[in-house]
């Protein structure tokens, strides 16, 4: 803020505080000499409109005053007349980060109580589970649903079928450091029939009712093209998040539509990092929690 | 010239009966989207029909086309005859009655077709604001004019309030829809990030601030006493509380936007001045309610005055809600919870709605040559339905916004919040239900007005009446 700028604003504020003093003032002064306290104004509008003179109420002027003092000494305090920042030196800001200073302090001692337990054990810990479920459900659920069970874009976490690997250490580091899915659009390449030959061939791997023929010159593009990533027999590769293309879980969607719109157009899955976000405490109990919803999808 | 001699009631009649109009519509839009609220399925599955779209509609035609007709309508009455003087500007004064039409009747086909500026109470479009624009200048080219040709030489205090809200609705409204138009429908803010929602809420709060308060009081300071038969409790305190309150108004605007990227030092100021606004605004309730004393049996007569009188109360009640709202621990619990809604309408139904409604039974029958209201007994009952309206109303949303605040800010053991924010939509369900019971109410009082005015107005004969000459 400009100094010219920071000085119109204290002269406005303080002409508009002084102003409504210099109202008062007036209105118990010059006003009431000409006219008695109590009386008529002596002014008539419309047949029957007057107006009395009484004085301002007392209890009324009195909150009126008390306002105002309060304005003038929130005004030393704090940031409000332009430039200045107030005795107290508050900032919003600060105000802020205080506040998640206490938090911080406040709820460190529940963490600490998990600290330096192995991901397994805590996943079979109802206490550090339930945490685990309620962050989850803070900071999770937004794309992978309040049951975990994913949506279109985002997988799910309960159903023990994994892009990066279901190991501890596996879920841990996708939380802590993200993941990037990346698949290039293979439309310029396959070419409109070849989209459709490898979209076949992608059914048939599921078990579904495609043409034969279709499939089989997809096979072959398959090959040349895909299996690079997804493997040759189409089961993926969890080194680098290529899905498995054979087990009907579909990322982005299973229908003739969205499979060719995987790949002519590619994809681009991005599940970011929590460890600067969450730390590494919090992490831990979410991954435990996601570790819980395997062990108990692999019971079923 | 002959005309010269009478007044100008046309347009006055005109704007009376539409206030009645467009208060049954706009409330009856209102109890649809409360519905909506409790059965998300009313809005039919069709896009014209949903929330997003209606919500703004109701405001709207609440504020814009309700409110404003009856205070076009009080202010060209009560301009003539406090200044003893024929309405100036000719045919300007038809104009402000048909373009405000065409402006009400152009935002009920925009606003549900989704055509909208996006911004709070000023949604409509840059064709419809440049007509805005039009209308409003030449409101206060009628209202100046009168004012300048007058035959008395004070100038009573309503026509100070109403001179204020002209000028500045002709200001805010200019200021806040200056945009850039990409089409006929479609134009983007002339501003932008934190300047564009400080502009935006400098406009939004002295909608409310000089629309929807300063315009009001000036129909209250010249109905109250003429009902009551009374003079006009104290002149200095009007003085006072008139400079002061639209001094203060002007500054309040940043308490809509606290803890955001808004700069500390704005939002300071936003808070301070409002809650100084305190004093100013009971000022005018002061004034109003003690310009009965001498005359408190009148109350227990006549309902016109009672609705003019709870009005006031309900005035006092939420100029020192709003000011506490205001305070940023507080506002910190209430913003974005219903106690913000509950907080507008007993402004707006409790003030506004109720100083109109006492204004149209005491303006309705001078202006159609009648003695009076076709039933009291009609007015008794409207002031019974919508009093208890609101009450349910405004306690429904109290509780249901506190509720949301605490469960918005509820913590567990871990730091995690408590509740998801459905679990608090959820919690709301029985207030919600309450609320639209206390608007369905109101919206029954407004039924029977509007029979009430059709049994008074019908087979009317109003006549010219004749300019008293000076003595």
């Amino acid at each position: 803020m400009s100094q010219g700028l920071s000085w119109y604003i204290i002269v406005i504020v303080l002409f508009n505080v002084l102003g409504m003093l210099a109202l008062i003032w007036w209105s118990g002064k010059g006003s009431s000499k000409k006219v008695a306290e109590g009386e008529e104004m002596g002014h008539v509008w419309d047949g029957d409109l007057r107006e009395f003179n009484n004085p301002l109420p007392r209890w009324w002027l009195w909150m009126f005053y008390i306002t105002i003092a309060f304005a003038l000494v929130y005004f030393a305090l704090y940031p409000a007349l332009g430039k200045t920042k107030g005795v107290l030196n508050w900032t919003q800001e600060k105000a802020w980060e205080k506040e998640e200073k206490k938090a911080d302090e406040e709820f460190a001692a529940f963490f600490q109580q998990f600290d330096g337990k192995d991901l397994t054990m805590l996943a079979g810990d109802p206490g550090a589970v339930r945490a685990g479920k309620r962050l989850y459900l803070n900071y999770c659920s937004q794309c992978h649903g309040s049951d975990a069970g994913g949506a279109r874009g985002f997988p799910s976490l309960a159903d023990n079928d994994w892009l990066y690997g279901g190991e501890p250490e596996n879920i841990r580091t996708s939380i802590l450091a993200g993941r990037n899915g990346m698949m290039p659009p293979f439309g310029p390449v396959l070419g409109d029939d070849g989209l459709e030959d490898v979209a076949a061939y992608v059914m048939q791997l599921n078990g579904r009712q495609v043409d034969d023929a279709k499939a089989k010159a997809g096979q072959e593009k398959f090959a040349l093209n895909c299996a690079g990533c997804h493997m040759p027999d189409g089961t993926g590769n969890k080194f680098l998040g290529a899905p498995n293309l054979t087990n009907n879980i579909w990322v982005y969607g299973g229908s003739p539509g969205a499979i060719k719109m995987s790949i002519r157009e590619g994809r681009n899955g991005v599940m970011p990092a929590h460890k600067d976000f969450l730390g590494e405490q919090k992490v831990e109990l979410v991954a435990a929690y996601v570790l819980s919803l395997t062990e108990a999808a692999k019971e079923q | 010239m002959a005309t010269e001699t009478t007044y100008n009631d046309v347009v006055v009649r005109q704007f009376t009966v539409m206030t009645v109009v467009w208060g049954v519509v706009g409330m009856a839009v209102g109890v649809l989207i409360a519905a909506q609220m409790l059965w998300p399925a009313l809005n039919f599955e069709t896009p014209w029909l949903t929330f997003g779209r209606l919500r703004p509609l109701h405001t709207n035609a609440v504020i814009f086309a309700f409110g404003g007709s009856i205070l076009f309508a009080s202010s060209y009455y009560v301009v003539q005859r406090t200044c003893q003087t024929r309405l100036f500007g000719g045919p300007l004064v038809g104009f402000t009655f048909w373009g405000w039409q065409l402006v009400i009747l152009l935002a009920a086909i925009t606003l549900p077709l989704g055509i909208t500026t996006s911004k709070e109470y000023a949604e409509l479009e840059w064709p419809i604001d440049i007509l805005i624009a039009l209308v409003w200048v030449s409101y206060a080219v009628v209202f100046f004019g009168t004012i300048f040709k007058r035959k008395v030489k004070h100038i009573y205090v309503a026509n100070w309030f109403y001179g204020a809200f002209i000028i500045t609705v002709a200001m805010l409204h200019i200021v806040n829809s200056a945009a850039v138009p990409v089409s006929l429908t479609k134009s983007y803010s002339a501003y932008s990030g934190a300047i564009d929602a400080m502009i935006q809420w400098w406009y939004g709060h002295n909608a409310v601030g000089f629309f929807l308060t300063a315009g009001f009081l000036g129909m209250m300071y010249y109905f109250v006493p003429k009902q009551a038969g009374r003079p006009v409790y104290s002149y200095r305190l009007s003085v006072v509380h008139f400079w002061s309150l639209i001094a203060l108004y002007i500054w309040a605007g940043p308490h809509h936007l606290h803890y955001t990227a808004l700069p500390d030092w704005t939002q300071s100021l936003g808070m301070i001045f409002s809650l100084v606004l305190l004093a100013p605004s009971w000022g005018g309730m002061i004034n109003g309610i003690m310009t009965l004393s001498g005359a408190w049996h009148k109350l227990r007569t006549d309902p016109i005055l009672r609705f003019m009188i709870v009005s006031l109360s309900f005035y006092g009640m939420s100029t020192f809600e709003g000011p506490m709202m205001s305070i940023k621990t507080v506002n910190a619990l209430s913003h974005y919870t219903d106690w913000t809604i509950g907080h507008v309408h007993s402004g707006a139904l409790g003030w506004v709605a109720l100083v109109s409604i006492g204004t149209v039974y005491a303006l309705l029958p001078r202006v159609f040559g009648r003695e009076g209201m076709y039933s009291s007994k009609l007015i008794e009952t409207h002031f019974w339905l919508s009093t208890i309206g609101i009450v349910l109303y405004i306690v429904a949303m109290w509780i249901a916004g506190i509720m949301q605040g605490l469960m918005w800010r509820a913590l567990n053991e871990d730091g995690t919040l408590t509740y998801s924010f459905v679990q608090s939509l959820e919690a709301m369900y029985p207030f919600y239900a309450v609320r639209l019971l206390g608007g369905a109410l109101f919206l029954l009082g407004m039924f029977i007005m509007a029979y009430n005015v059709w049994k008074t107005v019908a087979g009317s004969k109003p006549t010219e009446v004749a300019v008293p000459q000076a003595a």
